[in-house]
């Protein structure tokens, strides 16, 4: 056996795999959850880093892990907040407004970065806090089972339990009603009384909480300091991955794990003699793929509705 | 006062935005720097202060005049195609490496090497164009992962094929000599591309308001429907917005390499193409406009480098205040209530005037 296919049938690949892909579904669902309501938040990937640098500075400055969460999740629904506030009161078209956080984001991260950190790469010259890994009783003594699903970050767990939550928020709250209603007609939804911007803001609101969730992720669980831009793209490939998906929660979900996978493999070839930047060119191209294969569905499914509803008409 | 406000509204919003950009970033500077004085001089006067700095920022403005020509128009189109900077980091690696493996005179090199940097970036437009115009898969999403395929693939032709061993550091082979673009003034490294620039953006002003393809462009990013049902070519207008672009930008990367480095040297992605997304909409997708805020966008990169080498103050902060400013610019109801009053105000002075006559 190739030792390459030996070290991904391995446990430790299925690790890597959830490892690699939780920074890719929280800001997944965050993306899935704005786009439900009709207004898609391409800032996430600002959003991910001005919490990532939120939660290392808190947490290096204090020592209060919990003050760090807190403190995160604020930075990042603010800069969402900021997003809902140019788009829907200032009529701001919300994808030049979120190109425009991103890069105020990354200004601003690095800015803060020199003058707290003395350094505009990293802040490893601070002592950041890190959220704990958690072995999980019994599963982790199941054998191959356990050594894939036991033993990661709190947050990596709670970006599954996200999945369920985002599903609840959809289908299973008033609130999840009204941001399907808007999505699919705002002026239906306005007719029957629904506050159209209300309700949008509300979602990139939520967007942002998970958006933010990936972020100190990064940078407190996946490693334990902030680099600059060190989403490095990861905002945008959560687009590409709630798409996939359609928006919904258990589409968001595999559409993540797809870039899991494919960003694990990519870390794993590194160790052959394939030039590196074709491994690190793999999830990208494999975006574009996903990204066509999708639209093609989409296209073929409108056009078999369209043509359903003419032969019902006629 | 009133009419000439209404006219100019526009250009009034954006120069308040930029202003309100600049005292923000004076404030911010006032905060924290220790020798404020000092560190506001740097920023806003340095780059006029030497003949150096001053040819700094002319050349730094010639690859964003390019970008943002290229930015404009498919967003003239309503395509939010934002690949510029994939289809100038390879366009510039592939016509680098065309023009390191051929020789021929330099009348015909130059143009062939721009062509060639050009029709990769094109390339680079038209996947995403024919992607959306095609399946309507988002052309947002697809110039965006277009963007890191290019900065690796590029990579991997300079440093795995091109390589010069022989400089020490990643750089490709240095281009013949034919293939140069050279530096006229004196002092500076000021090059042909910026005459490029700005003979691309008289022609694409020429083809965007006097051409039919120019109007059907601007037509489908107004209304696509309209556009569709008055019997313009949609599918074809927004391919070829998409590919225009990028072929723009693919002679944005090239010109750089031949005119200022002579060798493809960058390790990283210059950011020119996200700089060319600021000012096409801090010009509006004017062409004409862009030149200025190119000149601009230049003029503060120059003096944040000025503030960065000088004062105890990163350069970053020029990004903050274009982001601000690109905010402020893309809020159409910001001043929208103060332009509602002065049109209320206009509107009843002329009834006023026409009273009498009546």
């Amino acid at each position: 056996m190739s030792p390459l296919l030996k070290s991904i049938i391995s446990p430790d690949f299925g690790f890597a795999i959830l490892r690699v892909m939780t920074p890719i579904l929280y800001p997944a669902i965050g993306v899935a959850i704005s786009a439900l309501a009709g207004s898609i938040n391409i800032a996430l990937e600002g959003i991910m880093l001005v919490s990532a640098f939120t939660g290392v500075m808190v947490s290096a400055f204090t020592g209060n892990l919990f003050l760090a969460l807190i403190m995160g999740i604020l930075a990042g629904v603010g800069l969402s907040a900021l997003l809902g506030y140019f788009h829907l009161k200032l009529k701001a078209n919300i994808i030049l407004a979120a190109i425009a956080l991103n890069m105020f984001a990354s200004g601003m991260t690095i800015f803060l970065l020199y003058i707290f950190a003395h350094d505009k790469g990293t802040s490893s010259s601070l002592k950041s806090l890190v959220f704990p890994s958690y072995q999980i009783p019994v599963i982790k003594d199941i054998p191959i089972l356990g050594r894939i699903i036991s033993g990661h970050n709190i947050l990596t767990y709670f970006a599954l339990i996200s999945v369920v939550i985002f599903y609840y928020i959809i289908y299973k709250t008033p609130l999840g009603l009204r941001i399907r209603a808007v999505g699919q007609n705002p002026d239906a939804a306005e007719s029957v009384g629904v506050n159209v911007n209300k309700i949008k803001m509300y979602s990139l609101l939520l967007s942002g909480v998970f958006g933010a969730l990936g972020g100190l992720y990064l940078s407190m669980g996946y490693v334990s300091w902030f680099a600059r831009d060190m989403t490095a793209g990861r905002g945008f490939i959560a687009i590409a991955a709630s798409a996939l998906g359609g928006n919904l929660p258990l589409g968001t979900f595999f559409g993540s794990l797809l870039f899991g996978i494919v960003n694990a493999l990519a870390i794993y070839l590194a160790s052959l003699e394939v030039p590196s930047e074709f491994i690190q060119m793999i999830p990208y191209v494999a975006t574009i793929a996903a990204l066509a294969i999708y639209s093609i569905q989409a296209m073929s499914k409108t056009k078999r509705r369209k043509r359903i509803s003419e032969e019902s008409t006629t | 006062m009133e009419k000439f406000v209404l006219k100019y509204f526009n250009l009034i919003r954006t120069i308040i935005a930029i202003a309100i950009g600049i005292i923000i970033s004076i404030f911010v500077i006032y905060v924290i720097s220790k020798n404020p004085g000092f560190s506001l001089k740097s920023f806003l006067l340095g780059p006029f202060l030497s003949k150096g700095r001053l040819g700094n920022l002319i050349e730094t403005a010639s690859p964003i005049i390019f970008c943002g020509l290229a930015i404009s128009i498919p967003f003239q189109a309503e395509q939010f195609n934002i690949g510029a900077e994939g289809a100038l980091f390879i366009g510039a690696a592939i016509g680098t490496a065309f023009a390191v493996s051929t020789s021929m005179p330099m009348i015909i090199h130059i143009p062939l090497v721009l062509l060639v940097a050009g029709l990769v970036g094109a390339f680079w437009g038209f996947i995403p164009g024919i992607l959306k115009a095609k399946w309507n898969a988002s052309e947002l999403v697809a110039s965006l992962m277009l963007n890191y395929v290019a900065y690796f693939l590029g990579l991997y032709i300079i440093n795995y094929h091109f390589r010069d061993k022989a400089a020490g550091y990643l750089v490709s082979y240095q281009l013949p000599k034919t293939a140069w673009l050279s530096q006229f003034v004196p002092g500076t490294r000021i090059h042909w591309g910026i005459v490029i620039a700005f003979v691309f953006a008289i022609l694409v002003y020429f083809f965007l308001y006097h051409t039919t393809l120019g109007y059907e462009i601007r037509m489908t990013g107004f209304n696509l429907h309209f556009s569709r049902y008055g019997g313009i070519n949609v599918f074809k207008v927004i391919i070829i917005s998409q590919v225009i672009g990028g072929f723009i930008a693919g002679i944005a990367g090239m010109t750089e390499v031949m005119g200022i480095h002579r060798r493809f040297n960058w390790q990283m992605s210059p950011g020119y193409g996200w700089d060319g997304v600021v000012v096409a909409i801090i010009g509006r997708n004017h062409p004409i406009s862009i030149i200025f805020a190119s000149l601009f966008l230049a003029y503060l990169r120059v003096g944040g480098q000025v503030l960065n080498l000088l004062s105890d103050i990163p350069s970053e902060v020029v990004t903050v205040i274009e982001a601000i400013i690109i905010l402020l610019i893309t809020a159409e109801a910001f001043l929208e209530q103060w332009r509602y009053r002065i049109t209320i105000k206009e509107a009843e002075r002329k009834e006023v005037e026409h009273e009498p006559a009546s």
